[in-house]
């Protein structure tokens, strides 16, 4: 196994109290497959992710217990020095906003070479080869010329593709890619989840998705976590999710997308608004938005339910939504 | 961007225009030139009529002022007080005030950037805390109260240092240059903290910590080179201003620069004096701002003069 | 954000006023957008349902702040004794002794003798006085002037809006304290009023940059923009709409321009134009108290530090009213 988190909590210490971030979650990614990890904003996925790659900010965030196993190292258990070995080599990540992620005043030719410079001890003029490499290996054209560029002069979907090049430099077994096409346009959203998927193909990375959308999941991921404050509440292969979700919070996302099967029907929509993540409530933490719930949601929490073998739901009455087709 | 220096250029005359022709005003608001060139006794009616008309000053102050400036640009300033040329005073008084500043600045860099990046790294920490407090300390002592006390401090307690300048080496102008400094300097500490803070939390340094940089490359390759943007600027436009805020400093230390000459030239009614030294501390004014928003450009890519 | 919308050293030290004042102006600015983000959506954490507006959130905020109630305390203190100095000081500050002249503290007098055998107490206590009327009236002068021509150029904009840009720069390349130097020296009037008026000539523009800034943005926003199309007159607009929404970046400049307006009244004071005797004014005792560094320097450390205290309570009060209203740092 390539990743294997286990019992992951995370929290954040805040004026009105202590925010359980990520409460108790645990997945694992293999080496060329891919996860995709899905739910709303505040739900815990990116913090989730940044554990993982160890960039939280901590204070305020705290990792309070879990391990979190990369090729068999706990890397919680690691110095920071070790830990910083790994990031870039071993896992990277691809950020959502290219424009602010990647330094204004530095060209993308020396934030991609630097990379080659840090972790492998280039010169300066090697990595400046190897940054114009992989840009024409992400398919920037005129890459030598544009290699003294900066991030400001290119595109959305350029930036997002130089931003992909960072991350894949050096191959790393593991790339986590945090909403990389949210602040795109649709059209070039294609364009970079395809290069991404088909680089992800071609090195055999494991690659972790984050994501709340699920038209984006749907095509490439190969198994799904559904997150909802702080927990997983459903993990299961792609296309059994979308055959029958197994948790009402899966089956409320689905149903929320507009398809074109059932134009004119009314669109579903979850009610109710996510939890403060300082006062979640006890029991099932979706007991307050869901249409199955009853008196033992309110005061059992929900252990992950085995569905199948490599399924899993956080719902007491994950039977009933399984079969339940038309609630 | 050599229109853009045009157009700046452009700009600039009209205030430099403006702010010479206050200044010329005002001068002659305060006093009669000619009194003053006459000494304590003052001049018999004769004399100050014939000195009158010699200096062109029966003709209307526009006229004056124009005469003047054309004066200027060839190179003649006037005469001072004693009858020695302006531009000979300046001669004398500009590099003292000059080193000065460069004293001032060095250590607005050296302290100020150093103290901002120390603070803004740890911010809430009690390093943080102190600073903060001393900064404002600083800000709110006027530049005389913290001269003086230096002063009576250094030089007159502990004997650390002459309490008066005499020739105005680079190492008699230390502390006098970080008397000068003094507030700017606590102000560019917390420039550059804030700054510092600020970049820190942003995208693009938490971008470079997951490429796993060391976190000495991540402060010097990413963090200082965005965080120091404003407090580049700020020093830059200061020089000006310290230059021309030197009187106080200059009167405590007793510094022959170009404040002591300003504040002769007004004690004596010397217009000439006045007007010419601020003349020549508004230009520097002007091309230091000019200078620091080209430098801007370069410090930032993303600014483009068309 | 940047930490401090003013600009100490060109008060005191008497620069030009250039750049660093755009900075000024572009930190002050973002005091602004404050008003919509609080009245937008429920207000996190707080108790339920009741809507904060910025200056209430602003006031608990400040109430809660030791560094503001501490300021506040001395500025109370300071304004009570430059109205009653005659509490707490026996004697009049310009009845002197000779024969004392650099004696250390005696009975009535806890600070000792200065030079011309003054009472040191009982003038650092009158000379409150002087310090507090000057930052006040000249804050007040130019707060007003500045908004008001800051403020119009900023929402009529055009030719008026120019000029004033122009004359801004002129007043800025010129060194507040060589301006001083050259306009108060003639001045033979004792009052404060020449220093008042000095200040507020050369300290408007400061004001008004920021003013127009402000407007300038809240100018754009819907709220405004909802207004005109309903027909409101541009007086209506700029007092009920723009004006309460712009006065705050104004309120945290001018309070730290008190501090530094008692600075430079001190400074120049010190340099022989400011106020002249009789006037009782800490420049003045520190200026006289200078020759006699070695011998009495008890008579140059009161005022100093009366001075430093009342400059740092104001620039203090001004930071913490900054930090309240300043959205970004919480």
């Amino acid at each position: 196994m390539l990743l294997d988190v286990r019992d992951l909590r995370v929290e954040f210490r805040t004026r009105d109290g202590v925010a359980r971030a990520v409460d108790g979650v645990g997945f694992a990614v293999d080496a060329g497959e891919t996860l995709a990890v899905l739910g709303e904003s505040g739900s815990g996925k990116s913090v989730t992710a940044q554990a993982v790659m160890g960039i939280l900010d901590t204070p305020p965030a705290r990792i309070t217990g879990g391990r979190i196993l990369f090729q068999g190292r706990d890397l919680l258990t690691l110095k920071g020095e070790e830990r910083r070995r790994i990031r870039g080599t071993g896992m990277a990540m691809i950020f959502q906003d290219a424009l602010s992620a990647l330094n204004p005043v530095m060209t993308v030719g020396d934030q991609l070479g630097e990379m080659f410079v840090v972790h492998r001890g280039m010169s300066r003029k090697g990595a400046r080869a190897r940054a114009v490499e992989l840009m024409e290996r992400v398919r920037i054209p005129a890459a030598a010329q544009r290699v003294r560029d900066y991030p400001h002069q290119f595109s959305g979907g350029m930036r997002q593709r130089i931003m992909i090049a960072m991350a894949l430099a050096l191959e790393p077994a593991l790339v986590i890619a945090d909403e990389p096409t949210t602040a795109l346009d649709v059209t070039v959203q294609a364009q970079v989840m395809d290069l991404l998927a088909e680089l992800q193909r071609e090195y055999r990375m494991g690659l972790i998705l984050i994501t709340h959308d699920l038209g984006v999941v749907a095509d490439v991921a190969d198994r799904i976590a559904v997150m909802y404050a702080g927990r997983i509440v459903e993990s299961a292969p792609v296309h059994d999710i979308y055959k029958a979700p197994a948790h009402p919070y899966t089956r409320g996302l689905l149903d929320s997308i507009p398809r074109l099967d059932q134009k004119g029907r009314q669109l579903y929509a979850i009610q109710g608004l996510p939890p403060n993540l300082t006062h979640i409530p006890p029991g099932c933490s979706f007991h307050p938005r869901c249409p199955l719930a009853r008196d033992v949601c309110r005061t059992d929490e929900p252990p992950l339910y085995a569905v199948d073998e490599d399924r899993g739901s956080a719902c007491h009455f994950w039977r009933e939504c399984l079969h339940d087709r038309d609630h | 961007m050599g229109r853009y220096v045009a157009r700046r250029l452009l700009q600039m005359v009209p205030v430099f225009v403006g702010a010479t022709l206050l200044i010329f005003l005002m001068v002659n608001v305060m006093g009669d030139p000619v009194a003053g060139l006459c000494g304590e006794q003052g001049c018999d009616p004769a004399t100050a009529a014939q000195l009158r008309r010699e200096l062109g000053l029966d003709k209307p102050l526009w006229q004056q002022y124009l005469t003047y400036m054309g004066n200027v640009f060839t190179g003649d300033f006037g005469t001072a007080f004693n009858g020695q040329p302006v531009t000979e005073l300046m001669a004398t008084a500009f590099p003292v005030t000059v080193r000065l500043t460069v004293v001032a600045v060095l250590l607005e860099i050296a302290v100020g950037i150093t103290l901002g990046v120390v603070t803004g790294l740890r911010r809430g920490r009690p390093v943080d805390t102190g600073v903060l407090l001393a900064t404002l300390v600083v800000i709110s002592v006027p530049t005389f109260v913290t001269g003086l006390l230096l002063q009576l401090l250094l030089g007159i307690r502990w004997q650390w240092i002459k309490p008066s300048v005499r020739s105005g080496t680079f190492d008699e102008l230390i502390v006098p240059g970080l008397v000068l400094a003094s507030v700017s300097l606590a102000y560019v500490t917390r420039l550059t903290r804030t700054s510092i803070a600020e970049n820190k939390r942003s995208d693009y340094v938490r971008t470079a910590v997951a490429k796993g940089l060391p976190r000495r490359r991540i402060i010097t390759r990413h963090l200082l080179r965005n965080s120091l943007i404003p407090v580049v600027t700020f020093i830059g436009t200061d020089i000006g201003a310290l230059m021309g805020g030197a009187i106080v400093t200059e009167r405590i230390f007793n510094i022959h620069g170009v404040g002591y000459q300003l504040y002769q030239g007004i004690l004596r009614q010397n217009t000439q004096t006045v007007v010419g030294f601020v003349t020549v501390l508004v230009l520097v004014f002007l091309v230091a701002n000019l200078l620091v928003d080209l430098l801007y450009a370069v410090l930032d890519p993303r600014i483009r003069y068309a | 954000m940047h930490e401090q919308p003013y600009e100490p050293e060109r008060a005191i030290a008497g620069t030009g006023m250039g750049g660093a004042m755009d900075l000024a102006a572009s930190e002050a600015t973002t005091l602004e957008g404050r008003p919509s983000a609080a009245s937008g959506g429920r207000a996190p954490g707080g108790p339920a349902g009741k809507p904060r507006s910025l200056w209430s959130d602003a006031w608990r905020d400040l109430l809660r702040n030791p560094v503001f109630l501490l300021s506040a305390l001395v500025i109370v203190f300071l304004v009570l004794i430059s109205l009653w100095p005659s509490a707490i000081a026996s004697g009049s500050p310009l009845t002197c002794d000779l024969a004392k002249a650099q004696d250390g503290p005696g009975p009535g007098a806890p600070f000792g003798y200065d030079g011309q055998g003054c009472n040191v107490y009982t003038r650092t206590v009158y000379g409150a006085r002087t310090s507090v009327t000057v930052g006040l009236c000249a804050t007040l002068g130019v707060a007003l002037l500045g908004s008001v021509l800051g403020g119009l150029a900023g929402y009529f904009g055009g030719v008026w809006d120019a000029v004033l840009s122009r004359i801004t720069d002129i007043v800025f390349a010129i060194p507040v304290v060589l301006g001083g130097l050259v306009l108060l020296s003639v001045v033979t009037s004792t009052t404060v009023w020449p220093v008042i008026g000095f200040m507020v000539l050369l300290g408007w523009p400061q004001i008004s940059r920021i003013a127009r800034g402000s407007v300038i943005t809240v100018k754009q926003h819907d709220y405004v923009q909802a207004a005109r199309a309903l027909g409101a007159s541009d007086t209506r607009i700029l007092l009920r709409h723009i004006a309460p929404n712009a006065v705050a970046p104004v309120i945290v400049v001018a309070t730290i321009a008190l501090g530094t307006y008692i600075a430079l009244e001190a400074t120049l004071s010190y340099l022989g134009v400011g106020l002249k005797p009789p006037s009782v004014s800490w420049g003045i005792d520190i200026s006289a108290a200078s020759p006699y560094i070695r011998n009495a320097p008890h008579a140059l450390l009161w005022p100093s530090g009366a001075l430093a205290v009342t400059v740092l309570a104001f620039i203090m009060l001004g930071d913490a009213v900054r930090d309240a209203l300043d959205p970004k740092l919480r």
